[in-house]
């Protein structure tokens, strides 16, 4: 093998490995895995299985809240929904039929919503605005209307 | 085949002469030459209609073209999809792997032959199946077919024709390879050759999963014989499948670089055995990938989901080592040409001629696709990127810059070579230009699809305001950018097809060389025969399969969601 062929091969593990591991340390030290719930539902029963029989915001503390919220072709159940500038907001979602996705443009938010499975995700809103809350996982002929806004005052 | 034993017994450099000779006599190479015309045809056929699709999502999306009702967008993607990821890229592989076969092993056996044709009806067959049921509004599911959605079961059936289709391809070549290794007891499989059957294992192996999928889950479900479907345990499968069969384009396109480059740039080949590692490590490596399409998705645990991320992240080590091979025959051919310095061979490398144009950029620009490639694998980019416009942006850039562009720089002496015509200076120019112009509009088109993919725009979306909201409207202008990049790509494509058929039908008669490079290390030492052991590289290659997916989904079967109905929400 040549000594430049070595340097490579040399430098391309590396730089693997060194990926590698900076991603292990966000995911694992620093608590910025990606959303993996193992929580599961039975997806024709959401109507009337617990928390999903009543969607809707709960206030739990200050500016802290919770949204237990349905997908379905092709709305979000709550939808329009405002807090409070600064507001911290823990999503609790399921899908009442397809796969769906659900993000907040402009943030990190982004997640599968699958039939069958409860996907939990916190989000903190520190400045105002109207946030676009899209679909963005194709789910019908719909697909292209199912957004709504998440305004923070 | 008579010719093997005519030639018994001359000494080995005389023999591939005789053999050289003896192959026009016998006229083999002609009737596997209507062969991979055929596929050629198709291949070129589909992508045009596929182009112009993209075209119609292009100009749909930044809001200047509207659908009717009775052939809306996502039957338009569904068929953009469907022909340009399984009807183009796998009718080119074939003609393209059956034609260096024809080439490098003597010949096809009338046997492989007739297989390559039943496998050519049979993918027909199979696509007119499932292409009419999207047209038909019957499908409109996308390539992917995530359940619960549930098209027609002929769509479906459509989809088992077009695997039983690609087996039968499969088979052809395993079987070419191993009647050659019979008469060549020790000798390695000529490289060329090497190649095929590193992508049709992995084509052969990937679809097995595909096959499990529509065969045991969905056909059932879409009779009505089970009520319910496990979603994750679908879409792990189905990625499996995808995954890979980007990366058996992908290495196919990597075939060219390694095999044909040095005959155009008249330099040596990269190092015979390194090459062959590199092949080894992209069949062996490459399945587990699947899970990075799921970094986002539920129900796989995030200890599994880290496992994957550095499975995922182990293919970049062999496309790492192909870059440096790249670099090291242009620096030998240009030091051969009598280039000094540290970057005097750039000057030295062909530029006018189209055949090396089109691979070149090809391979420059799976440097950007690499790179965003290693991004989206890890975890905490991949949620931003997920399902935005970004993913179809590298896609452009890997698959329709990287592989098509690559497909295109084959076609200027492939096309020409089993047509009994030549590559003409002019053309020559012409097919120059149509890289250009291909290489000019996906480069826009992709660029602004990575840019406003990262401001959230998403994929597969028609056209929509989304109720007037500021943050949606911001994306507008870069919509516009990409409905312009979209026409130039059409204008290339257009060119490109025109090309292909000029040289297929019109071009002057002749005979166009089948350009490949002559090994580093010469034909005279023996070279090692471990490389060879398929039967050890398929043995490894389950092991990496079985590390990756055993756990995953015995997880998702055992503890798994509730199943879904099926559900048509289109
Ligand atoms: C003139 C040429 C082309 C144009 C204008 C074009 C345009 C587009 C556009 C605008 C989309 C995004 C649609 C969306 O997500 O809403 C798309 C998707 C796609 N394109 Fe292309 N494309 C072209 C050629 C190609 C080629 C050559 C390939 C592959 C070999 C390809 C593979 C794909 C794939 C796999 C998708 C994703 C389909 C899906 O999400 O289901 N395209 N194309
Ligand atoms: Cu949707
Ligand atoms: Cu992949």
């Amino acid at each position: 093998m040549h000594r430049y062929e070595k340097i490579w091969l040399t430098v391309s593990s590396v730089l693997i490995i060194g990926f590698t591991l900076i991603v292990g340390y966000q995911a694992f030290a620093m608590d910025l895995g990606p959303p993996s719930d193992m929580e599961t539902i039975d997806p024709q029963k959401v109507d009337s299985t617990a928390p999903f029989d009543e969607p809707g915001i709960t206030q739990i503390g200050d500016k802290e809240y919770e949204v237990v919220m349905t997908l379905q072709a092709f709305s979000f159940t709550p939808r329009d929904l405002e807090f409070p500038e600064g507001s911290t907001v823990h999503f609790i979602m399921t899908s009442k039929d397809v796969v769906h996705g659900m993000q907040i443009a402009g943030t990190n938010f982004n997640a599968m919503i699958t039939p069958g499975h409860v996907t939990r995700m916190t989000q903190t809103f520190d400045e105002a605005g109207d946030f676009l809350v899209i679909c963005n996982e194709f789910c019908g002929t719909g697909h292209e209307m199912m957004s709504t806004e998440i305004n923070i005052r | 085949m008579t010719n093997q034993q005519t030639i018994e017994g001359i000494p080995q450099t005389e023999k591939g002469h005789v053999k050289d000779r003896l192959k026009k006599f016998m006229g083999v190479q002609r009737k596997d030459a209507t062969l991979a015309k055929a596929y050629m045809i198709v291949s070129f056929v589909s992508l045009l209609l596929g182009a112009l699709l993209g075209l119609v999502q292009g100009l749909n999306r930044a809001g200047l073209f509207e659908l009717p009702y009775w052939f809306n967008y996502y039957q338009v993607l569904t068929s953009h999809g469907l022909l340009l990821v399984l009807i183009f890229t796998s009718f080119f592989m074939i003609g393209y792997f059956y034609a260096g076969i024809s080439n490098t092993l003597d010949g096809l056996s009338n046997g492989v032959r007739k297989l390559g044709w039943s496998a050519f009806w049979t993918k027909i067959a199979g696509a007119l199946l499932a292409v009419s049921q999207v047209l038909i509004g019957e499908a409109t599911v996308l390539y992917t077919f995530y359940p619960p959605m549930a098209a027609s079961v002929w769509f479906y059936l459509g989809l088992t024709l077009i695997v039983l289709g690609i087996w039968q391809s499969c088979f052809g070549v395993f079987i070419s390879a191993a009647k050659w290794r019979k008469a060549n007891k020790g000798q390695r499989l000529p490289i060329l050759a090497f190649f095929a059957v590193g992508g049709f294992v992995l084509l052969f192996f990937s679809s097995l999963f595909v096959a499990a999928e529509v065969l045991f889950m969905i056909i059932p479900w879409t009779l009505g014989w089970v009520e319910t479907i496990n979603v994750m345990v679908a879409r792990t499968l189905f990625w499996a499948f995808g995954h890979t069969l980007v990366n058996i384009w992908y290495l196919t396109a990597v075939s060219a670089w390694y095999v044909i480059t040095p005959k155009i740039i008249d330099g040596p080949r990269f190092s015979d055995t390194l090459t062959r590692v590199v092949v080894v490590l992209l069949v062996v490596l490459n399945i587990p990938g699947g899970f990075h399409h799921q970094i986002v998705d539920p129900g796989i645990s995030e200890p599994i989901k880290y496992m994957h991320v550095y499975m995922s992240l182990v293919i970049g080590f062999p496309s790492l080592m192909t870059a440096y091979a790249m670099f090291y025959i242009f620096e030998k051919s240009g030091r051969k040409k009598g280039a000094k310095g540290l970057f005097g061979w750039f000057k030295k490398l062909p530029w006018k001629d189209a055949r090396f144009l089109a691979l070149f950029i090809a391979m420059a620009s799976f440097i950007v696709g690499g790179a965003g490639g290693i991004a989206q694998t890890m975890h905490q980019l991949n949620q931003v990127v997920h399902n935005s416009l970004w993913v179809v942006g590298h896609f452009h850039v890997t698959l329709g810059m990287t592989a098509a562009m690559t497909f295109f720089g084959v076609s200027y002496w492939l096309i020409p070579h089993i047509s009994g015509r030549q590559l003409t200076p002019k053309m020559n120019r012409f097919a120059w230009w149509t890289t250009i112009v291909w290489a000019i509009g996906i480069s826009i088109m992709s660029l602004v699809m990575h840019y406003v993919g990262l401001l959230g725009a998403p994929r597969r979306t028609a056209f929509t305001e989304y109720m007037g909201n500021a943050t949606a409207s911001s994306w507008d202008p870069y919509l516009l950018l990409i409905a312009g990049g979209a026409t130039i790509m059409t204008i290339g494509i257009i060119m490109q097809v025109y090309t292909v058929f000029h040289l297929m039908f019109r071009a002057p008669k002749g005979e166009e060389e089948f350009p490949i490079g002559e090994a580093e290390e010469g034909n005279a030492i023996k070279l090692p025969y471990w490389t060879e052991r398929w039967s050890v590289w398929i043995l490894l290659m389950w092991a990496t399969i079985a590390m990756a997916y055993v756990v995953p989904l015995v997880e998702m079967m055992i503890n798994g969601a509730p199943g879904s109905p099926p559900q048509r929400t289109w």
